[in-house]
């Protein structure tokens, strides 16, 4: 009996490992163009890839995140076709891309991205600078009449660390160093609208697109500079500092299967899909 | 077999007047079918705790996984920048990335403890309340109003928390934080609260009726009898009941990851906002990097979890066992 019992305990685990570890291990010969690249932009491309894919069955868009610097490696490495970067490639990455592959390289902004500032709608907050932003979310400013408001604390939400949100205001806001650690972080944009609509004294960042029951604050480069609102003309002209451009890198220019795939991307099919996911579509030529 | 109560079975007399041989390969299937799905409920649980096991592993092994998040850092603090005060600090995504797995310990812990001190006292009692005392139209709502609790989604209750409790809590005690671990202790309260009362409500009334009938005879009121008597005598079960709560509570995810506020501090002011073990997996693990050192930590922390819910189980078995085996001996 004993025996029988274990001998159905290995066969039922058998039976879910084997069913675990059998997926598809056949190796199709067929056409694919591989994008490596941006945690940021991974969920803009995939939907590119997958639109792409539906339209021109046997092409495959291997679409890959690890982050800009991964994919910059990758481009320089030859590990992928298209490397997608939320930053402009360094011109000494550019150089080492030259000199190993043997050909320039070629920059294509394919999307724009920008990012609002929401607090409570009975905040009378009108402007925040960029160094004010940095200090509220590093911790170094925590009261809000340091920045021009009443006496209380400043309850600051943000994104999860997993998000490219997260990513981009730590790169572009903070300066690349931590967030403090009181900043809260909640799942998704949507909760951050509501938390920050409930709450008076609180601060969140998010899309453009979601602003219901909060207001969105202008932004100032620095004391002197204009409040300029997000929107897709201030973003488009690069007046509003939280915005950037969303790169393609290919070696050389691009040609064959890599250059329709680019194509349609700018096209107003791929333009389009940017506003799905929540960024902007770059200026046409 | 439908004499059987009447006459002996005799196998031989049966296989004459029946076709039992298809009979009896039916039943070896069912048997077999059934066993199957018994074992392969053990069976995938060990094989989760062998993937789980298997990406923690180079916490141990792997060189590079050390370097950067070797268990020193897990547990004692870390300068934020070289030359700063040694924090404990939980910031994966940095330069220098700090994992340090003590804020996450205290949220942990701080938002099951407020849990289940809510839940365990309410649930108990309306258990109490349902098998001793309320009239049967109240008992025939009550428990299935309870029991309908746990039909609600985590991601409705936490949804809740964020938008309604949360204010509540904030006017009513002039909170900083709208999002904290009170907030997110309520909310998962209302997870553990069916959980802890079904099965108290079952040990109530699987207290034999004679006891009941004992304690009345002997001239004690109705509370005499429910709080001296059955409450004891239903202890066990009850005990069982809190650790189920406790296990449910320290794993749930969705209720914590929404009203919690996920800020890692390391504090014990039930005020201020907490990040769980289950919240940060959830929150960190869908975007990583497969085997960085930061998905290794993730599961680090899940293997840990898993060991903890499975220890405090081992735990109170034994306890139950201790108290079930005196109470026998007492009767």
């Amino acid at each position: 009996m004993r025996s029988k019992c274990i001998g159905l305990i290995l066969l039922s685990g058998l039976v879910i490992f084997s069913a675990a570890c059998g997926g598809p291990g056949e190796s199709e010969q067929h056409r694919s163009v591989t994008v490596k690249g941006s945690d940021t932009m991974v969920i803009l491309a995939q939907s590119w890839a997958e639109n792409y894919m539906k339209e021109h069955p046997g092409l495959t868009v291997q679409v890959t995140g690890g982050g800009s610097g991964v994919g910059i490696a990758a481009l320089i490495n030859g590990g992928t076709d298209i490397c997608e970067a939320s930053r402009p490639m360094k011109d000494s990455e550019k150089q080492q891309a030259k000199s190993r592959r043997g050909n320039e390289v070629k920059e294509i902004p394919v999307a724009l991205d920008g990012l609002a500032i929401y607090v409570g709608e009975s905040n009378p907050i009108q402007s925040f600078t960029e160094p004010q932003l940095k200090g509220i979310y590093t911790g170094k400013i925590t009261n809000w009449k340091e920045v021009g408001g009443k006496d209380a604390r400043i309850v600051t939400y943000g994104r999860d660390n997993s998000s490219g949100t997260y990513q981009f205001f730590k790169e572009h806001v903070l300066n690349n160093e931590d967030f403090a650690r009181e900043v809260q972080t909640l799942p998704g944009t949507g909760a951050i609208v509501n938390a920050v609509s409930k709450d008076p004294s609180s601060i969140g960042y998010g899309g453009i697109a979601y602003a219901s029951g909060i207001r969105v604050v202008s932004v100032r480069r620095d004391d002197k500079s204009d409040a300029v609102m997000p929107s897709l003309a201030t973003v488009k002209s690069g007046q509003y500092a939280l915005s950037r451009n969303l790169f393609f890198y290919t070696i050389g220019e691009p040609a064959g299967d890599v250059k329709a795939f680019i194509d349609w991307v700018l096209g107003p099919e791929g333009q389009k899909l940017c506003e799905t996911v929540g960024y902007y579509p770059i200026a046409q030529k | 077999m439908r004499n059987s109560g009447i006459l002996p079975y005799r196998p031989e007399v049966a296989a004459r007047s029946f076709p039992v041989f298809r009979g009896m390969v039916s039943d070896k299937m069912a048997a077999f079918v059934i066993k199957g799905s018994a074992f392969l409920a053990i069976a995938s649980l060990i094989l989760i705790f062998i993937f789980i096991g298997k990406e923690a592993l180079p916490m141990f092994t792997s060189s590079e996984v050390q370097q950067e998040a070797g268990l020193s850092k897990l547990f004692l603090p870390q300068p934020a920048h070289p030359g700063e005060a040694a924090q404990f600090t939980w910031q994966p995504i940095s330069e220098t990335p700090k994992y340090s797995l003590l804020p996450l310990l205290a949220g942990t812990l701080k938002v099951t403890i407020i849990a289940v001190l809510i839940a365990i006292p309410l649930a108990v009692a309306a258990a109490l309340y349902t098998s001793e005392f309320a009239p049967s139209w109240a008992r025939e709502t009550i428990k299935p109003c309870i029991e309908m609790l746990a039909g609600i989604p985590s991601v409705v209750v936490g949804f809740f928390c964020l938008m309604v409790i949360a204010s509540w809590l904030q006017t009513a005690f002039g909170l900083t934080f709208r999002l904290n671990a009170l907030t997110a202790g309520i909310g998962l309260s209302l997870a553990v609260i069916p959980i802890v009362y079904t099965v108290s409500e079952d040990a109530f009334s699987s207290v034999p009726q004679a006891f009941r009938e004992g304690s009345v005879a002997m001239g004690a009121t109705s509370w005499q009898t429910a709080s001296r008597v059955v409450l004891p005598a239903a202890m066990p079960g009850v005990l069982a009941s809190c650790i189920l709560g406790f296990g449910r509570a320290i794993g749930e995810t969705m209720i914590v990851l929404m009203a919690s506020g996920n800020a890692a501090v390391l504090s014990w002011s039930p005020a201020e906002s907490v990040r769980t073990f289950s919240a940060t997996i959830a929150a960190e693990l869908g975007e990583l990097v497969q085997g960085s050192p930061h998905y290794h930590v993730l599961f680090f922390i899940g293997a840990f979890l898993f060991i903890l819910t499975f220890v405090i189980n081992l735990a109170g078995r034994w306890w139950v066992g201790k108290l079930q085996k005196k109470l026998q001996g007492a009767a």
